[in-house]
């Protein structure tokens, strides 16, 4: 009994130093999405680099603030289907703006 | 009446319920905001010139405000943790400090729209700016909504901890989802309003 506790406790220990290494790379990686954001780069660049550098972020608060990096497959399921309908709901505006290729 | 599988781990999810009912909230969270950003993207490419954020808005502020909301998810997660250590007055600390980094939060968009409402800047002003205040806004609602469980279960909700501790814990956890989730959502509207 006293070993599982004892075990509980260094592994939420282990957590707790990963959540600081993560808030650390969140700090750096703000500073950086400004900094970039400083040398006007052309639209399409710094949208693609704004948007590869939010999605870093997003997906370390995602697997180690909300867990998902060790969550149950339901949940990643559950969430999978939503990435899915988020993506047609991102592609939709997009496919409409070419000149009426799909809609018009 | 008990509600069922607050603690115990249902046989067909795996999960508690208070777990898989946050969830699947939080997908469709993911597509309200999807759909404001569906939104923004059509009628920015379909707009014969888009302002840049950093132009009408301040920048400054929302990379302090940034830092805020992810100091604030730290907090937020070592709460948990603290009760996973059963140390209750740590986790009161650091629950105290999500709160307080929140009401910050708040309090420089406070600042930010007041400048912006000075300056006859107005969501029928323009496009960019009814986005905006559209997207900004529904977000503080959200943080709103997330210091007013998070104050409770600091408050009145930790009697819970007495009686039924793991229960309180999962609690924690999922407004802490909730709270992270509302940090994700703002990691993506800081660059998209204010850099590009």
């Amino acid at each position: 009994m006293e070993t599982t506790t004892t075990d509980h406790a260094a592994d939420i220990d282990h957590h707790v130093k990963i959540y600081i290494t993560v808030f650390v790379a969140l700090m750096v990686l703000t500073i950086v999405t400004v900094a970039v954001s400083r040398f006007h780069l052309p639209v399409r660049v710094a949208v693609s680099v704004a948007l590869f550098v939010a999605t870093i972020k997003g997906s370390l608060v995602a697997c180690y603030f909300m867990h998902l990096i060790s969550e149950k497959k339901l949940i990643l399921a559950v969430l999978g289907l939503t990435a899915v309908f988020f993506i047609v709901l991102l592609a939709l505006p997009v496919l409409t703006v070419h000149d009426g290729y799909w809609i018009h | 009446m008990e509600i069922p599988y607050t603690v115990e781990i249902r046989r067909d999810t795996g999960l508690t319920n208070g777990k898989i009912g946050i969830w699947l909230f939080l997908a469709s969270e993911v597509m309200l905001f999807g759909a404001l950003f569906a939104s923004y993207i059509l009628i920015r490419t379909g707009a014969p010139q888009w302002p840049r954020g950093d132009t009408i808005l301040n920048v400054p502020l929302a990379t302090f405000n940034t830092l805020v909301l992810i100091s604030s998810s730290v907090t937020m997660v070592m709460a948990w943790a603290s009760l996973m250590r059963r140390r209750l007055g740590t986790f009161r600390l650091y629950m105290g400090a999500t709160i307080l980094l929140g009401f910050v939060f708040l309090t420089v968009k406070y600042f930010e729209y007041s400048h912006k409402f000075h300056d006859d800047l107005f969501p029928s002003t323009n496009n960019f700016l009814a986005i905006y205040f559209t997207l900004t806004g529904l977000h503080m609602l959200h943080v709103f909504g997330g210091m007013c469980v998070n104050a409770y279960l600091l408050g009145p909700g930790s009697k819970l901890w007495e009686t039924n501790p793991k229960w309180f814990t999962n609690r924690v956890e999922n407004s802490g989802l909730f709270w992270h989730f509302v940090d994700l959502v703002w990691i993506f509207l800081f660059p998209t309003l204010y850099l590009l």
